[in-house]
């Protein structure tokens, strides 16, 4: 026998369900006088620094059917590239951006919509910058544990293409699926859970 | 606040074989919506080591009673009283503050108030059905509902959910970022369901069954059950590889 390291182990995941909205997003989901205001869903206010942006998509299943009942959450860096969170040891993020959000795909047409604005740089573990990046996490019936996956952006050509993280994927034909292209000032990310265009996801 | 040093270190790797796996065919809904590739590999990074903070001023007075926050003036929801409560707990056993954790359910009789739901039981017209509440300094936290009803949905002709409630918890890092669902001990309902057979292990299972505490139960009022939460644990020693700029 040797000593026991007394760990626990983390308490296993199970989906979200249908019903995610009524504790993600009660007043979307016509839950109203709980809380004032469903967390997350303004990201943006005016004193927030940075470029104003919109991302707009859709998660999709194996036959291209796009999710009504999926509830997502981004977490990102301020325009500066730091995180609003203790962890963040290099400087005072923007204390009029907290970075993350969480939008329910629209019950009827699988949409969702972040309003926020576009993330500075932050370095990987080793000094090297990474191109800016937002982290998503994905829930929804049908999805056992949630999926974290990132969206690059289209118009940071040479940066994604020495970002660290990026280079990680060995099928590099997969990396288009994380780069959001860009029309005005929205991005479009569609995320495919199966399929010949599957999105990569991340073991975080 | 304590003063203690800021947490850098990356998070535990994830037991993915304690976990369920993408693909459970026997729920019907995974088949179209599981990864099928091989998910890559990420040493955690400042954007996985990071992670939004609540304030505990965003939580009403009621956020954590949902026999009444949802109920008209002096009225309140229909069901068996109870109490959860129990920690928010990290792989290395040490409680998580200052954790945001929501959770929502269905009525006593597994009616959820939805606009997608269909099941034929009865709506409680004082009970919505959600609520929150942020940890304390040693992980701890608790909340008053009424034990949601069993319901059947849509998976095999037969299927039935146990007594469940849905619970989301946010970490200190959004690697740790969880959602899972808590059990009543001695549902006999737990061990036929399939989402809750999505999980491979028996001990696994048994980690989200919640256990009747007769000492925590208000007599005449209410049985309390008691649920810990484990999240993924956090490296610290000193030898641990320091993040740029630390």
């Amino acid at each position: 026998m040797v000593q026991d390291f007394g760990r626990l182990k983390e308490s296993p995941s199970q989906t979200a369900g249908p019903y995610v909205h009524i504790g993600a997003t009660p007043n979307f989901s016509g839950i109203t006088g709980v809380f004032p205001a469903d967390l997350g869903a303004t990201m943006v206010a005016e004193a927030t620094k940075g470029e104003r942006i919109s991302i707009e998509g859709r998660v999709l299943d194996g036959t291209e059917t796009a999710l009504k009942d999926a509830v997502l959450e981004i977490w990102q860096a301020d325009s500066a590239g730091l995180y609003n969170s203790p962890a963040e040891a290099r400087g005072q993020a923007d204390p009029a951006f907290s970075g993350w959000g969480r939008a329910a795909t629209d019950m009827e047409t699988g949409e969702f919509r972040f309003e926020t604005i576009k993330p500075g740089r932050v370095p990987f573990r080793d000094g090297r910058m990474q191109a800016p990046h937002i982290t998503f996490w994905i829930v929804a019936r049908g999805i056992n544990i949630g999926l974290h996956t990132r969206m690059y952006f289209a118009d940071e050509e040479s940066v994604n293409a020495e970002d660290p993280v990026l280079a990680r994927i060995e099928h590099k034909v997969r990396i288009p699926t994380l780069v959001a292209p860009r029309e005005g000032n929205t991005y479009r990310f569609d995320i495919h859970l199966q399929g010949e265009r599957e999105t990569v996801f991340f073991d975080i | 606040m304590k003063n203690a040093p800021v947490e850098t270190g990356s998070f535990f790797q994830r037991d993915r074989t304690w976990h369920p796996a993408a693909y459970t065919p026997w729920y019907k809904t995974s088949v179209l919506r599981s990864p099928q590739k091989a998910l890559i590999s990420l040493d955690n990074t400042l954007s996985e080591i990071t992670g939004p903070v609540f304030g505990h001023d965003i939580i009403g007075a009621l956020d954590n009673d949902l026999i009444y926050n949802f109920a008209a003036p002096g009225e309140s929801a229909i069901g068996q009283r109870i109490i959860v409560y129990g920690r928010v707990l990290d792989e290395s056993g040490r409680g998580v503050p200052n954790v945001l954790v929501e959770f929502w359910q269905a009525n006593a009789g597994g009616r959820y108030r939805h606009k997608k739901e269909s099941y034929l039981a009865a709506l409680d017209p004082n009970f919505g059905g959600c609520g929150r509440t942020i940890t304390g300094e040693d992980g701890s936290y608790e909340f008053r509902t009424i034990k949601p009803g069993a319901y059947p949905w849509p998976n095999g002709p037969n299927d039935w959910r146990p007594s469940h409630i849905h619970f989301s918890i946010f970490g200190h890092g959004f690697a740790q970022r969880l959602i899972t669902q808590m059990y009543f001990e001695g549902d006999p309902l737990i061990w036929r369901c399939p989402i809750v057979r999505t999980i491979p292990d028996k001990q696994a299972i048994e980690q989200l069954i919640a256990a009747v505490d007769m000492e925590a139960t208000v007599p005449m009022d209410a049985r309390a059950y008691k649920f810990d939460i484990v999240l993924r644990g956090r490296r610290s020693t000193m030898f641990e590889n320091r993040m740029e700029g630390n």
